[in-house]
């Protein structure tokens, strides 16, 4: 395999020490507690919610937890992308705050009923996040080197695939809102899809680096695009008939799109060739029409993509009731706290950004996809200053899953394209995407740590100074 | 790889640019027009969230909003509910607006176009719009004294200017507590709204100025003045006012009230058949002047027209092609001819004001939340109904129905009225509709009135009996 020049650029300069950056992160992470602090206080104000120190104590353990995981970067990955942990905090306080200010709006609606008052979300979502946190500090604290990874390939694929099934299994699948992607097993129910996009993304990474080189050989030239050999669109069919499967039997459009576009964008990348984006576009476009005449559910969705209107008061009651949030939110947005963002049902999972498009308006909106954006440039720049290709198709593949699920969910929500069930990434309600999406957090902090450390073949002086300070 | 990876990176940066285009055009360009469409509630939800402007009598607000506790932010109040309910009409979390509160919405909003200035000033300065307040034409006594006449009674009272079409008193009775409607507990709405429309007594309806009944003999008025601008007769020309009047082509008569003769030798000055309302006579009258005069009359006086005042009336109408006994019928206000009390009170405003038919309206003027006044309502000529000359003549024709004839309940001491009592049956077993039309003083109307009681009892007296006393405090409220 051959290495780009590009990026072998620090190796063998030990004597100049790279700057970590992780004091920048610090002052971005406060940054981030701060937006979040604020936020709260003026839901608080707009509802006429006195802070309390329930109030306090929540976002004294939000800031607790940026500062631990900040801890655990500054210890086991010094080197890391100084962005990343910001701004998934970020995104992750915006969807806490959200999900509060929603929390606010059902209580009062509940008095107004007469109504008991529903459980707040706001406190089970951080219960995950802490639990997010937990997994992030592990896989930082245990996974020195994402190499490892690789050595388990086969194993990451045979679970990915087991957890992609297990809400079919009898008895612990669950079926919600008519998607079978639950499980439920005593009093939690998990969405394992979720993690098993990330073990199916490491299991791509290992089997593509493996396999690579055969997959790039050409057979046949066609309007001047190399061909695959047949015998080689094995994978490609098989992960296609997957995510027709996942279709098929959970029901479950957004995973099955995600699942297909994350395979063929990780197969050109390993492979470098077009033609399988082509093969995988067209492979693309028949699965879709065949959906679309042979299952019913598929149809509704894009037919009330077409023409919401007509449908307002049934099947597309939610995203017309997105639309109308978004729409009323308008260029600088109700306020926080002062829209109705409750009118939309799923606001706080599915439909988060129709309600943060309603109180903060597309000024916010935009300033959240940059936000992503950052996310999976970030991502993608680890990818491609890290040395081993495998890390270089792993960091690709999770920054790509994370941009096609934000693509396709709030494509969705915005009714640029049809709907599908997915959630948004650190932003929706919900455990499993919120730990699934921290993992991917640490597994890219791990290998921008990897790309950007200097290479340890001899101690940079100053170190070595250090180190005699300490033994005084 | 890194090419590759590049190349994607595009790729995803292309998606990125798709999404932000997106909500840019739904934030921006269309949410306007998402804004406007039907059920969304957001609309709804917003204009509670600011203060709504009041609704005012006089200086006095009738409707108003009281800042609460709850989400919805305001709560709106009537003082004398019932009083004004056809006017103001009630805002509802479950029903909508109706009355002033639906047709002025984008005033008491502070939405209107009106505005522009102050709606700049808000948005740089961040503050919540506040609405306008809209003054009424009504006057308080005029309204009170309707409706206390009114009271057990089923019907409604349209007092109006007759100089310049203003609305001086639009009451029902019964009537409904807009301050329920427009509370902000939806189980409580609903309920009161359903014992509403169960109610035999609908008092959901804007009976002044949409409810239609025949008119019965008040329509004689119309009758009288086309026979006057036929130039064929004045008040003193003899006609025939017998017993009986048998309709041409039928085997049916028309008889007088009283059963009597309206005059020796059966003959009877038009002024006198006016005074005693004698059927058979204006029948014969009827049919001398012809339908279509009748109804060029009619129409000049605002029948065959839907009027917005600004709440959209019904329209009032003659019927469009009757036969010769239709036609006899219709000139004594029976058969298809169907009218509001706002409708008749025009007739009545038309002859006071020298034959004018002026628009009538209920909104004298808007004013900023600063009081200042941004619109005022202009006086509007709808026809020249009549000549000033011939409606002097109808005028001293009135009087004496008042004062020698069937209206002597409508007699004020020291004021001339004019006035013209009817009793109308809307079906064969229906219970009548007695009906009272009257202006005074005749020499310069300051009001005209017209009341109507339904379900009256089949005495032609009831007009007199049951509306007439009902006209006279009107006019008194009016004039002390």
């Amino acid at each position: 395999m051959s290495i780009p020049v590009d990026v072998m650029a620090p190796v063998g300069k030990g004597i100049r020490k790279q700057p970590s950056r992780r004091n920048l992160e610090l002052v971005l992470l406060i940054f981030a507690w701060a937006v979040g602090v604020l936020g709260t206080l003026q839901i608080g104000w707009a509802n006429g919610v006195e802070p309390n120190s329930q109030l306090w104590i929540t976002t004294g353990v939000v800031g607790v937890l940026a500062l631990v995981m900040h801890g655990m970067v500054r210890w086991k990955a010094r080197y890391a992308d100084p962005f990343l942990l910001p701004v998934a905090t970020l995104l992750t306080i915006l969807g806490l705050v959200m999900i509060y200010r929603l929390d606010v709006a059902a209580t009062e609606r509940a008095v107004l009923n007469g109504s008991p008052s529903p459980t707040p979300d706001a406190y089970s979502q951080l219960t995950w996040f802490t639990v997010a946190v937990i997994l992030f500090v592990s896989v930082l604290f245990l996974l020195r080197d994402h190499r490892i990874l690789q050595r388990y390939t086969y194993t990451f694929g045979f679970a990915g695939l087991v957890l992609l099934v297990l809400p079919l299994a009898p008895i612990i699948g669950t079926t919600v809102n008519g998607a079978t992607l639950w499980v439920r097993l005593g009093g939690f129910s998990f969405q394992p899809a979720e993690l098993a996009k990330i073990l199916l993304t490491i299991f791509f990474a290992g089997y593509l680096v493996e396999k690579r080189d055969s997959l790039a050989l050409v057979r046949t030239k066609f309007l001047g695009i190399g061909f695959p050999r047949l015998k080689d669109l094995g994978p490609l069919i098989v992960a296609w008939l997957v995510s027709l499967g996942v279709l098929v039997f959970q029901r479950d459009l957004g995973t099955s799109l995600l699942f297909f576009g994350l395979f063929v964008s990780m197969l050109y990348i390993a492979t470098q060739r077009r033609s399988w984006l082509i093969l995988g576009g067209l492979m693309f476009i028949v699965g879709a029409v065949l959906a679309y005449f042979a299952f019913g559910h598929v149809r509704l969705r894009v037919t009330v993509w077409l023409d919401p209107w007509t449908y307002a008061n049934d099947d597309g009651y939610q995203i017309v009731q997105s639309l109308f949030g978004l729409a009323n939110g308008g260029i600088l947005g109700a306020g926080l706290g002062q829209g109705f963002p409750n009118l939309v049902p799923f606001a706080n999972t599915d439909f988060i950004v129709a309600a943060l498009g309603e109180e903060l308006g597309v000024t916010g909106l935009i300033a959240m996809l940059l936000l992503y954006a950052i996310l999976v440039e970030r991502g993608l720049r680890a990818a491609v200053s890290v040395r081993d290709s495998f890390g270089q198709l792993l960091a690709a593949g999770l920054s790509i899953t994370l941009a096609l699920q934000v693509f396709v969910i709030i494509g969705g929500v915005t009714r640029l394209i049809p709907l599908t069930g997915l959630t948004t990434p650190f932003l929706s309600y919900g455990g499993s995407s919120l730990i699934a999406n921290w993992i991917i957090v640490a597994l890219l902090l791990r290998i921008s740590d990897r790309a950007r450390r200097p290479e340890v073949t001899m101690p940079s002086p100053d170190e070595a100074v250090t180190q005699v300070v300490r033994r005084v | 790889m890194s090419r590759p990876i590049r190349r994607i990176a595009f790729v995803l940066g292309i998606l990125l640019v798709a999404l932000l285009v997106n909500v840019t055009v739904i934030q921006v360009v269309l949410a306007g027009d998402y804004r406007d469409r039907p059920g969304n509630q957001r609309v709804l939800l917003e204009e509670y969230d600011r203060e709504r402007g009041p609704i005012l009598v006089g200086s006095n607000p009738v409707a108003r909003s009281k800042e609460t506790g709850d989400t919805l932010k305001y709560l709106r109040v009537y003082s004398d509910g019932p009083l004004y309910a056809p006017v103001t009409g009630f805002y509802s979390l479950v029903y909508g607006a109706t009355g002033l509160e639906r047709t002025e919405n984008r005033i008491l909003t502070g939405s209107s176009s009106l505005f522009v200035v102050d709606r700049a000033e808000q948005l740089f300065a961040g503050r919540q719009p506040v609405g306008g307040a809209v003054t009424t034409t009504i006057n308080a006594r005029a309204q009170k004294a309707a409706f206390d006449g009114l009271r057990g009674k089923k019907g409604a009272v349209v007092a109006i200017e007759p100089s310049t079409g203003r609305i001086l008193a639009s009451v029902q009775f019964p009537s409904f507590d807009p301050n329920i409607l427009s509370s902000h507990d939806p189980a409580a709405i609903r309920d009161y709204y359903a014992t509403l429309e169960a109610d035999p007594g609908k008092p959901l309806l804007n009976r002044p100025i949409v409810s239609l009944n025949p008119p019965g003999s008040t329509f004689k008025i119309v009758t009288a003045a086309a026979a006057l601008a036929s130039g064929r007769f004045t008040p003193d020309t003899v006609i025939p006012g017998p017993r009986t009047y048998d309709l041409p082509d039928s085997t049916k008569k028309i008889r007088n009230w009283n059963g009597q003769s309206c005059g020796p030798g059966d003959l009877v000055t038009l002024r006198q058949a006016l005074a005693i309302s004698c059927n058979t006579a204006f029948a014969w009258l009827g049919n001398q002047l012809g339908a279509d005069a009748l109804r060029t009359q009619a129409d000049l006086m605002g029948f065959d027209q839907s009027f917005d005042i600004p709440l959209r009336a019904a329209t009032s109408h003659f019927p469009e092609d009757p036969d010769d006994p239709q036609t006899a019928m219709s000139a004594i206000g029976q058969f298809d001819v169907r009218a509001t009390a706002l409708q008749m009170a025009m007739v009545g405003a038309a002859v006071a004001n020298s034959g004018k038919t002026m628009n009538p309206y209920l909104v004298q003027e808007v004013r900023g939340p600063d009081l200042a006044i941004l619109q005022t309502t202009e006086p509007s000529l709808y026809e020249q109904a009549m000549t000033a000359v011939n409606a002097a003549q109808l005028t001293e024709m009135l009087v004496n129905v008042v004062e020698n004839g069937t209206g002597s309940n409508a007699q004020i001491p020291g004021v001339r009225v004019a006035g013209k009592t009817g009793t109308a049956q809307t079906g064969n077993d229906n219970p009548a509709v007695a009906w009272f039309v009257a202006f005074a003083p005749a020499q310069s109307p300051q009001v005209a009135v017209a009341v109507v009681v339904e379900d009256a009892g089949a005495a032609e007296v009831s007009g007199n009996q049951l509306a007439a006393p009902i006209a006279r405090a009107v006019i008194e409220a009016v004039l002390r």
